[in-house]
């Protein structure tokens, strides 16, 4: 057995949560910075240019680059030969977000009843975490501080197996277009085939962790990610939806085997601050 | 690019209309904070007969949740958030003064319907630049509903905060038009 502390656990996560907020990972700022070159629209370059600056100074004086510093999704890979100490993985999981948020000038979001209360925990926890449990002796934490702005914008649709590719399609780019500015656009496109309609929204969420240039091991579905990118990038919503080339930077397209019956198709959007950060122990 | 305008506020009509959709401006003078919580409050104050703890004739709202202020900060990062959720609450208080709204992302017919009949006009921050807009924010304050946390009401006082004409007193409206021009679907 490995055994590893549940104090290093929220050190880590401390860390994760703080950084992810002021530095966009190395990958998805390089594909903004090259969304600059292809967007046409004079209001669609310089809000791609002041999103560029603000990337800069977010990193330089380790504040947050967006406002909304999210509602923390956690997927957590365990190794069965994991052993946490002195605490439980999902307390320790917390305990890290919560003093990533209240050490560092993160904004705290979360409320604690979705109806009645709405009463804001002060801390932004609980974070909403997702484990499984692999071979091997690693811990590795993966988390995702998601907006709301792009959040809302997501959309499931129970497809009929007949609908197929064209189906699909029509779905995504749909969702999209309908988005327009309202989830910060450029965006990036996660999307969930298969499975059920919970499996289908966890694999689009999934999706948004890829890394970029990371395309669907079937070429089928590569292509499918291509063509429906190029297509939503002519639909002429662009930077902040006022216009413009520029609508989504990437398309990622998960997949899992379904029913006889069913195409389930989700769709979850990430604004251009796609934040996320990752640690195996 | 068009010239950018600076533009002080509170507006009065006169300068509301004045403004058209697409132009670039940059804004001084006092706006408000408020978002989803707050509007409801706001409402519900109306609906009591309360007054309302922010001058609302003329005056500007920003619909944003800032971040806490680091040390040596007047705010966190504050860029705007998604207007549409505002969209209930807008009508009233564009019918009680309002006259200029900052935010992101379309607006509905109704609150179009009412910037056009009180010659109010919307005003779209980028999304995502909530860094550099703390640069522009030069003195912040709860003034009301502190309870709220990051929601509550705050006086800002900002200097050439940057923004575009989204939909104008006319209600022409660039989340259509700029987006027809480059639609090739």
């Amino acid at each position: 057995m490995k055994e590893i502390k549940a104090e290093k656990i929220t050190e880590e996560v401390r860390r994760l949560c703080i950084e992810a907020a002021c530095i966009l990972p190395e990958d998805v700022e390089k594909l903004v910075r090259d969304s600059k070159g292809k967007e046409e629209s004079e209001f669609g370059c310089y809000s791609l240019e002041k999103v560029i600056e603000n990337i800069d100074l977010a990193k330089k004086d380790m504040v947050p680059m967006c406002q909304d510093t999210g509602i923390v999704v956690v997927y957590v890979e365990i190794g069965e030969e994991v052993k946490i100490l002195n605490s439980k993985l999902n307390d320790a999981i917390n305990e890290g977000v919560r003093q990533g948020y209240v050490d560092h000038p993160l904004r705290k979001s979360v409320v604690t009843d979705p109806v009645f209360d709405r009463k804001n925990t002060g801390d932004n926890t609980p974070a909403i975490i997702y484990t499984e449990v692999v071979p091997g002796d690693k811990l590795r934490i993966q988390i995702l501080p998601k907006g709301a702005g792009s959040e809302n914008m997501g959309a499931l649709k129970m497809l009929k197996p007949a609908d197929g590719v064209e189906g699909v399609k029509e779905f995504v780019i749909n969702a999209v277009v309908q988005a327009g500015g309202n989830p910060c656009p450029p965006v990036i496109v996660g999307v969930g085939i298969g499975g059920t309609m919970d499996k289908a929204t966890m694999l689009a969420k999934k999706a948004l962790s890829r890394h970029v240039g990371e395309r669907h091991p079937d070429p089928r579905y590569k292509e499918l990610e291509e063509e429906i990118l190029e297509k939503i990038n002519r639909s002429g919503v662009g930077p902040q939806g006022l216009g413009g080339r520029v609508t989504a930077l990437e398309v990622r397209i998960e997949t899992f085997p379904t029913h006889i019956a069913t195409l389930p198709v989700a769709v979850n959007l990430n604004c251009h601050a796609a934040r996320h950060k990752e640690i195996i122990l | 690019m068009s010239d950018i305008r600076n533009i002080k506020v509170p507006l009065t009509a006169e300068d509301a209309k004045g403004l058209k959709a697409g132009e670039r401006v940059t804004i001084s003078g006092v706006i408000y904070t408020a978002r989803d919580a707050a509007h409801a409050k706001l409402l519900n104050a109306l609906n009591n007969g309360e007054s309302l703890p922010l001058e609302i004739e003329g005056g500007v709202i920003y619909y944003v949740g800032p971040c806490p202020a680091k040390k040596g900060q007047v705010i966190g990062s504050c860029g705007p958030t998604t207007s549409y959720r505002m969209d209930s609450f807008a009508p009233t208080l564009i019918e009680k003064g309002l006259k200029g709204m900052i935010g992101k992302g379309p607006r509905d017919e109704k609150v179009i319907n009412a910037m056009k009949e009180n010659n109010a006009v919307y005003f779209a921050a980028i999304g995502g630049a909530a860094a550099l807009i703390a640069n522009s924010v030069k003195k912040a304050e709860v003034i009301a509903y502190p309870e709220l946390g990051t929601e509550a009401v705050r006086r800002l006082e900002v200097e050439d905060f940057p923004c575009i004409v989204a939909i104008d007193s006319e209600g022409n409206n660039l989340y259509e038009s700029g987006v027809e021009k480059y639609r090739q679907l």
